[in-house]
C-alpha cells in the first residue's frame, strides 16, 4: 500500500465522486456531480422519489452496473482510486464498500449463518475464528444480547427491525471501510428505527457511512452532511445542522420545510 | 414566501400564530397610549383599565406559547419555518415585557394623578408615539417577513433614545430648579425610561426578524461576526446592546 501520510485531525474524503453522470439508457439520472465523501462521518442523502439519489449511493459500489441500460460519465474514487478502472475487482470493491438495503433480505439460514456467510465465501472456514467474527458483527449491530442464545434459529424469525440489524451485521462481517444504507429504516417502527439510529452514531467510529432517506428528520438526527438531490442534480451539500436551519438554495428551502408539489 | 406548504393546515396554524402575534402587538400599542393618556388626562379610571387588561395580554402570551410548543412537536419545521417559530418564542416574550412596562406606566400615572399636575413637556407624548410605532413596524417587518422595515426599527432607535435623553434633561432641569418637583419629575422620568425600554423590545424584535429571514444574527458585534453572517447595513444602531443607554447622561 501506498504509505499514507497521517492527518488523524485532518477529515479527508473517503470517496470523491468527480463529474459523475449516470444514464438509464438514454435518460440522465445523475447529472455531473462532485462530491466528496468524509471519512468516519456520516451523509445523508434526500430528496424527493427520483432524484437520483438512490441511483448515486449504488454508484459507490458498482451495484448499478447489474442494470445493463446503466452507464456512466466521471469518476468515483475510493482512497484516490478510481473504481471504475479497468481491473478493478468487483467483489473486493464490494466487500470494502458494503451495502444494506431498504427491505431486511435475510438468507433462508440460521442467524448464524446468516452473518458468516460472507466470511465462508472469502475463504473463511475455521469455526473458532467465524465465531469470533459473527459475535463481533453482531454486537457492533447492536443484536448479539437478543440473539446469542439462539445463533442457530432461522434468521426469518426474527422481528422486521432484528432483521434488519441482522442484514447490518451481515455487511460488517466482511469488515468494509464504508457501509451504504439505502432507506434502512423505512420498513420499521419507532423503537426499531431509535435502534438502527443509535447504531448509525455507533459505527461512525469505524466506518464512513452513506445513508439515503426520505425521512428528513432522520437525516437530520443521524448525519454529519446532507446533500440535497433534485431531478439528478445536487443542488446542495453542507453540514446537516445548517442545511436544516439555513440552507443556501431555494429549493432546498422548499424541500425541507415541505413546500414542494 | 411565495411558495406554500403541500399541507395547507400548516399554513394555516402559521397564518393563525402570526394574527396572534399581531393582536398582541395592538393590545399593547393601545396600552402604551392609553397609559400615557391616563397621565395626560389626568384619567385614574383609565390608568386602572390598562392595569386590567394587562391579563389579556399575559394570557395571548401563554397561547402563543402553547401554539409554537404545538407545531414544534408536530410538524418538526425546519428552514425558514424553524426560524419563524423560533422567533416568535422570543419575541413574545418581548412583546409581553411591553405590556408589563405599560402597566408600570399606568401606576406612575396613578400616582401622579394624585398630585398636583406638572408642567406639560411635549417630548413625553412623542416618546410614547415613537414606542408605539416602533413596536408596530418591528411586529409588521416580523409579519410580512420584511428585513428593510427591521432596519428602520434598528434605525430609528437613535431617535427614540435622542427624545429619551431630551426628555430626561428638561426634567433634571427642572428638579434643579425647583426641588419641590424631585418626586413628580423622578416619576415622570420613570415613566419615560419604561417608553424607552419599549423601544428596546421593538429593536430585540427587529433583530430577530433579520435572523428569522436572513439567518444572520446581528444581536450583538461578535455574533455579527459568526459564518454564514453578513454584515448588516440596516443596522446602525450603535455597537451597545439594547438597554444600555446611560442612566446619567452628559454629567453636566
Amino acid at each position: 500500500m501506498s504509505a499514507a501520510i497521517n492527518l488523524e485531525s485532518a477529515p479527508r474524503p473517503k470517496m470523491q465522486a468527480r463529474g459523475l453522470s449516470i444514464y438509464y439508457a438514454n435518460k440522465l439520472a445523475v447529472k455531473d456531480l462532485s462530491l466528496d465523501i468524509t471519512e468516519k462521518q456520516v451523509l445523508a442523502l434526500i430528496g424527493p422519489s427520483g432524484c437520483g439519489k438512490s441511483t448515486f449511493l449504488r454508484a459507490l459500489n458498482r451495484m448499478n452496473d447489474l442494470i445493463p441500460a446503466a452507464r456512466h460519465t466521471g469518476e468515483v474514487l475510493l482512497d484516490s482510486a478510481n473504481i471504475y478502472d479497468r481491473g478493478v475487482d468487483v467483489v473486493e470493491l464490494r466487500r470494502r464498500v458494503g451495502m444494506v438495503f431498504q427491505k431486511s433480505n435475510p438468507f433462508p439460514k440460521s442467524i448464524f449463518e446468516n452473518v458468516a456467510y460472507g466470511l465462508r465465501i472469502a475463504g473463511m472456514n475455521d469455526r473458532a475464528e467465524l465465531a469470533v467474527r459473527v459475535e463481533r458483527s453482531l454486537e457492533q449491530s447492536a443484536l448479539w444480547d437478543e440473539v446469542k442464545d439462539r445463533l442457530g434459529d432461522s434468521a426469518l424469525a426474527l422481528s422486521g427491525g432484528q432483521q434488519q440489524r441482522l442484514c447490518i451485521a451481515r455487511a460488517l462481517a466482511i469488515e468494509p471501510e464504508v457501509v451504504l444504507m439505502d432507506e434502512p429504516a423505512s420498513a420499521l417502527d419507532p423503537l426499531s428505527t431509535a435502534k438502527i439510529e443509535d447504531l448509525i452514531h455507533e459505527l461512525k467510529a469505524r466506518y464512513t457511512i452513506v445513508i439515503v432517506t426520505h425521512n428528513m428528520q432522520q437525516a437530520a438526527r443521524v448525519s454529519d452532511q446532507t446533500a440535497f438531490f433534485f431531478m439528478g442534480e445536487m443542488v446542495e451539500v453542507g453540514p446537516t445542522a445548517k442545511m436544516f436551519t439555513t440552507p443556501t438554495n431555494r429549493r432546498t428551502e422548499d424541500y425541507v420545510t415541505g413546500k414542494f408539489g | 414566501m411565495a411558495s406554500r406548504h403541500t399541507d395547507k393546515a400548516f399554513e394555516t396554524d402559521l397564518a393563525d400564530l402570526r394574527q396572534l402575534l399581531l393582536t398582541m402587538g395592538a393590545r399593547i400599542e393601545s396600552a402604551i397610549a392609553r397609559s400615557v393618556q391616563a397621565l395626560s388626562d389626568r384619567d385614574s379610571a383609565l390608568a386602572r383599565a390598562v392595569i386590567d387588561d394587562d391579563a389579556e395580554v399575559n394570557r395571548l402570551e401563554v397561547e402563543i406559547d402553547e401554539r409554537c410548543r404545538k407545531i414544534l412537536a408536530l410538524r418538526q419545521p425546519a428552514a425558514s419555518d424553524l426560524r419563524l417559530i423560533t422567533t416568535a418564542l422570543k419575541i413574545v416574550t418581548d412583546l409581553e415585557r411591553c405590556g408589563d412596562l405599560a402597566v408600570n406606566i399606568a401606576e406612575r400615572a396613578r400616582d401622579l394623578n394624585e398630585a398636583p399636575p406638572m408642567p406639560p413637556n411635549p417630548a413625553l407624548p412623542r416618546l410614547a408615539e415613537l414606542a408605539q410605532v416602533q413596536i408596530r413596524k418591528a411586529l409588521d417587518a416580523f409579519v410580512a417577513a420584511d428585513v428593510d422595515l427591521a432596519g428602520v426599527v434598528l434605525k430609528d432607535e437613535e431617535m427614540l433614545d435622542a427624545l429619551f435623553l431630551q426628555l430626561f434633561n428638561d426634567l433634571l432641569t427642572l428638579m434643579m430648579e425647583d426641588p419641590k418637583y424631585i418626586r413628580r419629575a423622578t416619576a415622570v422620568m420613570f415613566i419615560a425610561k419604561h417608553l424607552e425600554r419599549v423601544g428596546d423590545h421593538a429593536t430585540n424584535v427587529a433583530e430577530m426578524v433579520v435572523y428569522m429571514v436572513k439567518g444572520t444574527d446581528i444581536r450583538h458585534p461578535w455574533s455579527r461576526k459568526l459564518p454564514g453572517s453578513q454584515s448588516s447595513s440596516s443596522s446602525s444602531s450603535s455597537s451597545a446592546p439594547p438597554g444600555t443607554t446611560t442612566i446619567i447622561p452628559g454629567s453636566s
